[in-house]
């Protein structure tokens, strides 16, 4: 393949990894806010996404407004992660372990909501609020218009939060347990709390998903919580000298994982094997995350030389 | 004020680690008292303001703060009636959110977090005064992320932030030993005016004999989980270095041992 074949190819199919990338954005913001913020990895997440896509696509096949199948959708992630943060706080078990428990059991979960693996809705006959089929048309339901309007929108909302009294003691827990119980802050319904709000954003991200693509999978959501980490270090490193602010923070997250969706794109353009791309995800994400480790490491060194000379 | 009722604390009970850290502990503080603490390694000092703090449960024995009994009260519901400033610089203040992030944390001690802005524009001009008081040049860095400070300026915040909504008790754990002998005084002068303005109940834990002579009205030496010496007044007054080694000497039947003890 000619590298002009290449790049006509490539630009062929950016308006649908845009799509993809935005979608995943929202799933995105939420690992923000527990990896970054409340200092957890939650793995839930690769259940509580697929969770917002099977009750979505579930409420549309039964017949509800659009809006209130989104809605039910989030709820259900509330929940998975009202789940997760008793599993840690009130029985004791590691953040990261109690991740665990509730992706696996979620598995099950999506099962029985969809009564079998996979649940489609066909956009011929059902009105949906996006389409990868309209993706190149400029009317609301374009995915890449009504998407960026509900990720701004969301950063928006967030924003304001974590600005609030309560959102400022998340973020304190998150930043100094022993701290912010000497503030009387209660910094275990502050982790419940934001583990909520996170995959709940999961989970609003799971349903954008099903309807863009028109079907929920019950593994839609494998390996979900490595592609949110992709898009948060891919952000950070890119945008994070330039966006202090905590809204264009979670911009850049927004923004890396669609760089993620758009390098995706190009390695599949290029005829790379596509079984790979995990392995490829799970790389990415190992050497950016090593980075600042061998930054910190490099620079005790360089200290260290200074010091003896 | 304060009352400590045979408090009971044992760690790893069972194994061969087991440690009586304090050992049917009672004490009783006056509204206004300002306590030094001092003592070996092991006696129990940070343990008794922990247990105090509810950082963790009592094994046996009552605390009451002020009247109420907050023995099985968690921690973050005792923090309304506390102030605390702990010995590491770094686990007073959050490193990643501002210094007027972190005091509008603190003015909130107590109170039901809600909706509402977690800070304001005109807490930020009050706080911009209050800062100015520790004479560290922080009131004109009043948005800078606090993991920039020094550990003297994060340890004076800290003061500030314990300190501003006025607490029933303010428990001060060795909270100048990780400083610098210039900075640990500057810090000490500090909490002396503070205390002494707003006639704060302290209790301070030190490892220098003689911040713990000059400060406040009454010393206390603990040994092996219980207090061999409470003097105060007057008789606080009178003694000296060479006094404290004496009675330690005599009550703990040994000599006062512990490498970190400044004498000087």
């Amino acid at each position: 393949m000619g590298i002009v074949e290449f790049i006509g190819d490539l630009i062929g199919a950016l308006p649908g990894a845009c799509a993809q990338g935005l979608i995943w954005g929202i799933m995105a913001i939420g690992v923000y806010l527990t990896f970054r913020i409340l200092d957890i990895a939650d793995l839930t997440v690769d259940g509580s996404f697929a969770t917002g896509g099977a009750v979505c696509v579930m409420c549309i096949l039964a017949g509800w407004n659009l809006w209130a199948a989104m809605l039910a959708a989030v709820l259900a992630g509330i929940v998975t992660g009202l789940v997760t943060g008793l599993l840690h706080t009130l029985m004791g078990i590691p953040a990261i372990l109690a991740g665990i428990l509730s992706q696996l059991a979620l598995y099950s979960v999506n099962l029985k909501i969809m009564g079998k693996a996979n649940q489609s809705v066909n956009v011929n006959n059902t009105d949906l609020l996006i389409s990868l089929r309209w993706v190149r048309e400029m009317e609301l339901h374009n995915p890449l218009i009504m998407v960026s309007i509900v990720l701004i929108a969301t950063i928006a909302v967030l924003y304001w939060f974590f600005g609030t009294e309560v959102g400022c003691g998340i973020r304190a827990t998150g930043a100094n347990l022993n701290m912010s119980r000497a503030q009387g802050i209660n910094t275990s319904l502050n982790k419940v709390i934001g583990l909520m709000i996170s995959n709940g954003l999961v989970a609003f991200s799971g349903a954008w998903l099903a309807q863009y693509q028109g079907f929920a999978d019950v593994n839609m959501g494998r390996g979900a919580i490595v592609i949110g980490l992709a898009a948060v270090v891919i952000g950070e490193a890119i945008f994070g000298r330039i966006f202090i602010n905590f809204a264009l923070k979670l911009l850049s997250v927004g923004f890396g994982a669609v760089i993620y969706y758009i390098v995706v794109q190009a390695v599949i353009t290029a005829g790379i094997d596509a079984n790979l791309l995990k392995l490829l995800s799970a790389s990415i994400v190992a050497v950016f995350l090593a980075v600042p480790y061998w930054k910190s490491r490099m620079a005790r060194a360089h200290a260290v030389r200074k010091a003896v000379n | 004020m304060l009352e400590i009722r045979e408090v009971y604390k044992v760690f790893n009970p069972g194994t061969v680690n087991e440690k009586v850290a304090l050992n049917g502990l009672s004490l009783s503080l006056k509204e206004g008292d300002f306590v030094t603490v001092i003592g070996g390694n092991g006696a129990g000092k940070s343990t008794m303001l922990n247990m105090v703090a509810g950082v963790c449960p009592v094994d046996n024995g009552r605390i009451y703060i002020d009247g109420e009994d907050v023995t099985h009260l968690p921690e973050h519901k005792r923090a309304k009636y506390l102030g605390r400033v702990f010995q590491d610089p770094m686990t007073g203040t959050a490193a990643t959110m501002q210094i007027d992030e972190n005091l509008a944390l603190a003015s909130r001690r107590g109170l039901l977090r809600t909706l509402k802005p977690g800070i304001t524009a005109r807490e930020r001009a009050g706080y911009k005064e209050l800062l100015k008081v520790l004479d560290l040049g922080l009131e004109n860095r009043l948005t800078a992320k606090v993991g920039l400070l020094s550990g003297g300026q994060r340890q004076a915040l800290t003061l500030l932030m314990a300190t501003l909504k006025k607490p029933k008790l303010l428990l001060l754990d060795e909270h100048t030993a990780a400083l610098d002998p210039k900075t640990a005084r500057k810090v000490l002068d500090l909490t002396e005016q503070i205390v002494n303005r707003d006639h704060l109940t302290t209790i301070m834990i030190t490892h220098n004999m003689s911040d713990a002579l000059r400060v406040g009205n009454r010393l206390i030496m603990m040994n092996n989980g219980k207090i061999v010496l409470d003097v105060s007044g007057e008789e606080k007054a009178r003694l000296t270095t060479a006094d404290l080694l004496e009675k330690f000497k005599i009550s703990a039947g040994e000599e006062l041992a512990n490498d970190r003890i400044l004498l000087s």
